[in-house]
C-alpha cells in the first residue's frame, strides 16, 4: 500500500510528460535549435519553483509527512565525470530525442520501438558499471 | 475538458513538474529516474560479476512503483486526454520543420516522433535498430557517469544550486548541440 502514492505521482508525471509534448522528439530538436521557448520555459519554471521548495527543506519549515527533515543528497564532485558523462548523455538525448522520463512515459503512448531505446539505456548502464574503474572521474 | 485535452503550456508544466519533484521529497525520496537503469542491471543479476550493481535493489522499489506511474500516465493521456481520433499534432517553429525536411526528415510535428526513427519498419532495419540502441546506450551510459540525467541533474541539482548538476547540464547541452547540429544531418 505504501507505494501507491508514488504509482499516482508516476501518473501525474506521465501525464504533464505527454500534454507538455516534453516526450515528443521534435520538441527536443527545437530545443537545441533555439527554435522555441517551450522546453526552457519548462525546465526554467520548475527548477526555478524547486529552488523555493529547496529553500523550505533546508530551513526545515517543511518535512516529510513522516515529519522527518528534508535531506537533499549532494551530487557527486568531479569535473571529468560530470562533463565527459553529461556530453555522451547530451549526445543519446538529441538523437533519441527523450531523456529517460520520456522513454517510459513513451512505452505507455504504445511506441514499441523506445524498447529497444530502453534496453539499450540498461546496457549502457551496465557498461558503465564495467568500466567505470578506467573512466576518469 | 479541452482545457485538459489542448497542448499544455510551458507555465502550466513546468510547475507541475516542480509538484512531482516536491511530492517525491515530501514522500521521503528523491526525484531521479536514470537511476532505474542501474535497478534493472541489478535485477538483472549484474551484481553477480559486478559489485558496483551489488546493492539491496528492494530499496529501490518505489522508484519502479513511479515509472510505472508514469507509463500509465502516457496511456492515459494519449488515450482518454487526446482531442477525438485526430492524429495529435506538435505545433513546432515552422523553421523546424523546414529544417528537419533538409535534412531528411518530413511531415515534422504531424505526431509525436518521427517515423524515419521510431516507426517499427525502422526498428526492424539493421541501420534504424543500431540508431535506437546507441542513442539508449549513450543515455544510459552518460547519466550514470554524470550520475543523473535531466530530473536528477537539471531539476532537482540545479534547483539545489549543485556545481556537478551545473556542468552536467552544461555537457547535456554540449552533447545535445553537437548532435543536433553536426551528426542528425548526417545520419538521415
Amino acid at each position: 500500500m505504501k507505494y501507491i502514492k508514488f504509482f499516482l505521482v508516476g501518473i501525474l508525471f506521465g501525464i504533464v510528460m505527454s500534454k507538455a509534448e516534453i516526450i515528443s522528439w521534435y520538441r527536443i530538436y527545437e530545443m537545441f535549435k533555439f527554435q522555441s521557448f517551450h522546453m526552457y520555459g519548462i525546465i526554467g519554471s520548475a527548477v526555478a519553483l524547486g529552488m523555493i521548495s529547496m529553500f523550505f527543506f533546508r530551513n526545515r519549515m517543511i518535512k516529510t509527512f513522516e515529519g522527518n527533515d528534508i535531506h537533499v543528497a549532494p551530487k557527486k564532485q568531479g569535473l571529468y565525470r560530470n562533463l565527459l558523462g553529461g556530453i555522451l548523455f547530451g549526445l543519446g538525448w538529441a538523437l533519441a530525442g527523450a531523456c529517460p522520463g520520456p522513454m517510459f512515459v513513451l512505452i505507455g503512448k504504445g511506441v514499441i520501438s523506445i524498447l529497444v531505446v530502453i534496453f539499450g539505456a540498461t546496457l549502457g548502464a551496465f557498461f558503465y558499471g564495467l568500466f567505470k574503474d578506467k573512466l576518469p572521474h | 475538458m479541452e482545457f485538459i485535452t489542448q497542448p499544455w503550456a510551458w507555465y502550466v508544466a513546468g510547475p507541475v513538474l516542480a509538484i512531482v519533484m516536491f511530492l517525491l521529497f515530501y514522500f521521503g525520496e528523491k526525484f531521479g529516474i536514470s537511476s532505474n537503469l542501474e535497478t534493472f542491471c541489478s535485477i538483472g543479476g549484474a551484481g553477480k560479476f559486478i559489485d558496483y550493481f551489488k546493492i539491496d535493489w528492494k530499496q529501490n522499489n518505489w522508484n519502479l512503483v513511479f515509472i510505472a506511474g508514469a507509463i500509465a500516465g502516457g496511456f492515459i493521456a494519449a488515450n482518454y486526454l487526446s482531442p477525438g481520433d485526430t492524429a495529435i499534432e506538435v505545433a513546432l517553429n515552422p523553421q523546424t520543420v523546414q529544417d528537419l525536411a533538409d535534412i531528411g526528415i518530413q511531415n515534422a510535428g504531424a505526431t509525436y516522433l518521427p517515423d524515419e526513427i521510431f516507426s517499427v519498419a525502422t526498428m526492424l532495419s539493421l541501420k534504424g535498430f543500431f540508431i535506437l540502441i546507441m542513442a539508449g546506450i549513450m543515455v544510459g551510459f552518460g547519466a550514470r557517469w554524470a550520475g543523473g540525467c535531466t530530473s536528477g541533474h537539471a531539476i532537482v541539482g540545479l534547483s539545489n544550486l549543485e556545481l556537478p548538476s551545473l556542468i552536467s547540464v552544461i555537457g547535456f547541452f554540449i552533447g545535445g548541440l553537437v548532435m543536433t547540429w553536426f551528426i542528425l544531418p548526417l545520419i538521415f
